[in-house]
Parts: C-alpha cells; structure tokens; sequence
C-alpha cells in the first residue's frame, strides 16, 4: 500500500515539476548565448544550426521565424536601462548613434509580438527615416501622446517590447565581447 | 518516513527526464510553428508574398514592419530547387529555414554581390548524386543544402521608408523558385 502511495506521490510530482519546468522556460523564452548590451539582448544563435533546444521549442511554440545569422541579429529590449519596465503609459526616450549595421530597424510590439494599433499608424522607425541631429544623434520618444520629432506611439498599453533590428552587422557575428555596442540608451521619462 | 527524501529524489530525477524529453520533443509536437502557419496560405515550390503585418492580424509574431516579405515552402523530395530574387533597391535577403524554422543558411543583397541572388538547394543526398563535371562547369553556382526535405525560404525586402513599402514588394514579386527537372 505504501509503495502504491509512494508511486503515485513521485509520479504526479514528477510531472507537476517536469512540465511546470517546461512551461516556465518556454514562456520565459529562456535561451543559452545571450549577448547583452544596456538594456538590449540578443541570442546571436538562435538564427543558426547553432540554437539550442530551448529557443528551438520556443520558436516553435510562438510561431516566428528568428532572424538569421548572415542576414542580421534582433536586439529585445523589455525595461530601460534603470531596469524599469517598459510601460505603455510612461513616456520613454531612445537615443544615441546608430549602431554599425547596414540598416536597423526599431519596432515596438505587445509581450505576445503583435503590433499596436494607433492613429498614425507607425510601429518602428528605420535607420533612414529616423531624423538625427546635426552631430548625427537620434532620440526617439515611446509614449502615448504625440511628440514632435521622432515618435512612436505606444498605445497607452500596459507593457511592451521593443525589438532592435540590425542588419548586415558583425555585431554577434564577428565579435563576441559586450564592448561592442555602443547600442543605444533608453531612459524614462515621466508617467502620465 | 525514512522514505519520503527517497522518493522526493525519484521525484525530481523523473522530473528532469519529463522536463528534457518535453522540450525536445516540442518542435514536432508544435501545431502552430511558422511552417504551420504558412501551408494554407502557401502552395509548395512557389514564392507567394505574405500579407504586411497589421495591429489586427498578423501571419507570424514579431515580423519586422519595414520589410515586405515573400515566401517560399518547398519539398525537395521531386528534385533541387532553383531560386531567383531579384535585389530591391535598399537590402535583401534571403533566409533558409528547416521544417521546424531553423534558420540554416541567409545571405543577403551584397554577400551574393549581384543584381540577383541566385541559389541551388538540394537535400545531401541530391547534392552527392550530382555529376561531378556539372559540379565544375557550374562552379559559380551557389548551392545550399537542406537539413530537411521540406522548409521554408523567407526573402525579405526593406522599405526604408513606409512610402517605398510598394516598391520593396514590386521586387520580391519578381522571385521565383521552382523544381529543377531533373534529367533520367
């Protein structure tokens, strides 16, 4: 009887830890190889042969293509770089130079990776459209009321992602160390 | 009672064999992976361009809004395929996944360095069977092989602004992929 009872307690454990493990990774999105720079992470490898089981079932479970090595690596971004998360009420600003990539795209996007309805209808800005200053600075505004110059509209909701794209890059190609941005800064600026 | 810890261990052992083997085993068991989601809206060995993703709807999460992007499922198991893109004005490219999206090979506008990017994907065994003297002749030809049988190719145009969004997708239009007959 002991042994029956003992069977089942190890059995259903097993299970409730195994698969809560699984769920917890996968929507997580835990991955190996992670490249940090500020606020930005990339998983270079995730867009190789090289990606490891993880990011490989949770690629599989949301359904994206990940963005292949060779063609450019994508930098998520989920607080500033005080750590607070990003807030679709709270107005925050990007800014610096432009990374050394071909081309970069920024595009903001809800945790699920949908984009966000808005009045303008803009969900990213490109590395040619993006206006810079005389010194070749930008500073993008993420909030939700209209700003002059650069803005994207962040639709006021609760969270959001940021996704910076750079193609034709060696960031994460070529180089490994963390001194390779400078990408750029993300500070917050006020709450309505 | 002295048991219990015994058991707990048997417990968490058992655990990480359910945690490893669900995680590996999620990319077949996957119902709503990339691949999934693109075979009713895409005939096989054909480029059919994807619908731009739109706060209501979108074909796959966190595609990137500023470029037009084009599709191509193929099978191999008839033959090699043959892909053509044409290159956009600002960047191309073109990105090989595996049947579970497996991004294997990419290239782009100026790694293929011409007004086109031309490849040849075969699966291994299709690439071994190839007469050794078309191996020579050809040497210009790029040719990738598929990991998989099936897969998908992604050709990804820029639009550096949103006004020349119809011009990215003018250039995809003109990619093609097809079977190569092959010659008995």
């Amino acid at each position: 009887m002991r042994l029956f009872f003992g069977s089942c307690f190890t059995l259903l454990l097993a299970a409730v830890i195994g698969l809560g493990a699984t769920w917890l990774t996968l929507t997580r999105g835990v991955a190996f190889g992670s490249l940090t720079i500020g606020a930005w992470t990339a998983w270079p490898k995730s867009g190789s042969v090289d990606i490891d089981p993880y990011a490989r079932a949770t690629i599989a479970r949301t359904g994206e293509l990940p963005i292949g090595t060779g063609d450019g690596v994508a930098f998520y971004a989920h607080t500033d770089d005080a750590g607070n998360p990003f807030d679709g009420r709270c107005t925050f600003v990007i800014s610096g130079m432009s990374p050394a990539a071909r081309y970069w795209t920024v595009t903001l996007y809800d945790p699920e990776g949908r984009l966000i309805a808005n009045t303008i209808d803009r969900h990213g800005f490109t590395s040619a459209e993006v206006v810079r200053d005389a010194s070749g600075r930008f500073a993008i505004n993420v909030g939700p009321r209209a700003r002059s110059g650069n803005w994207l509209p962040s639709g006021g909701i609760e969270k959001f992602i940021l996704v910076w794209r750079l193609y034709d890059t060696p960031i994460g190609v070529a180089m490994r160390s963390t001194k390779e941005g400078p990408m750029p800064a993300i500070v917050r600026k006020g709450c309505s | 009672m002295i048991r219990l810890p015994l058991w707990i261990l048997g417990a968490l052992l058992l655990a990480g064999i359910v945690h490893l083997s669900t995680v590996l085993a999620m990319p077949q068991a996957a119902t709503q992976d990339a691949y999934s989601r693109l075979a009713p809206l895409t005939p096989v060995n054909t480029v059919v361009p994807l619908a731009p993703p739109t706060a209501q709807a979108a074909i796959m999460p966190f595609m990137d809004s500023a470029f037009a992007v084009a599709v191509c499922r193929y099978d191999l198991s008839s033959g090699a395929l043959k892909l053509n893109a044409p290159v956009s004005l600002a960047y191309t490219s073109v990105t090989f996944y595996t049947r579970n999206s497996v991004a294997y090979y990419a290239i782009n506008d100026r790694a293929a360095g011409r007004r086109a990017i031309e490849l040849d994907l075969m699966t291994a065994e299709q690439h071994a069977e190839m007469p050794e003297e078309e191996g020579v002749t050809a040497a210009d030809r790029l040719i990738i092989e598929s990991p998989t049988t099936t897969g998908l190719i992604a050709l990804r145009a820029l639009a550096p602004e949103a006004g020349l969004m119809a011009m990215a997708r003018r250039a995809l239009a003109g990619a093609q992929c097809r079977i190569e007959q092959t010659q008995q």
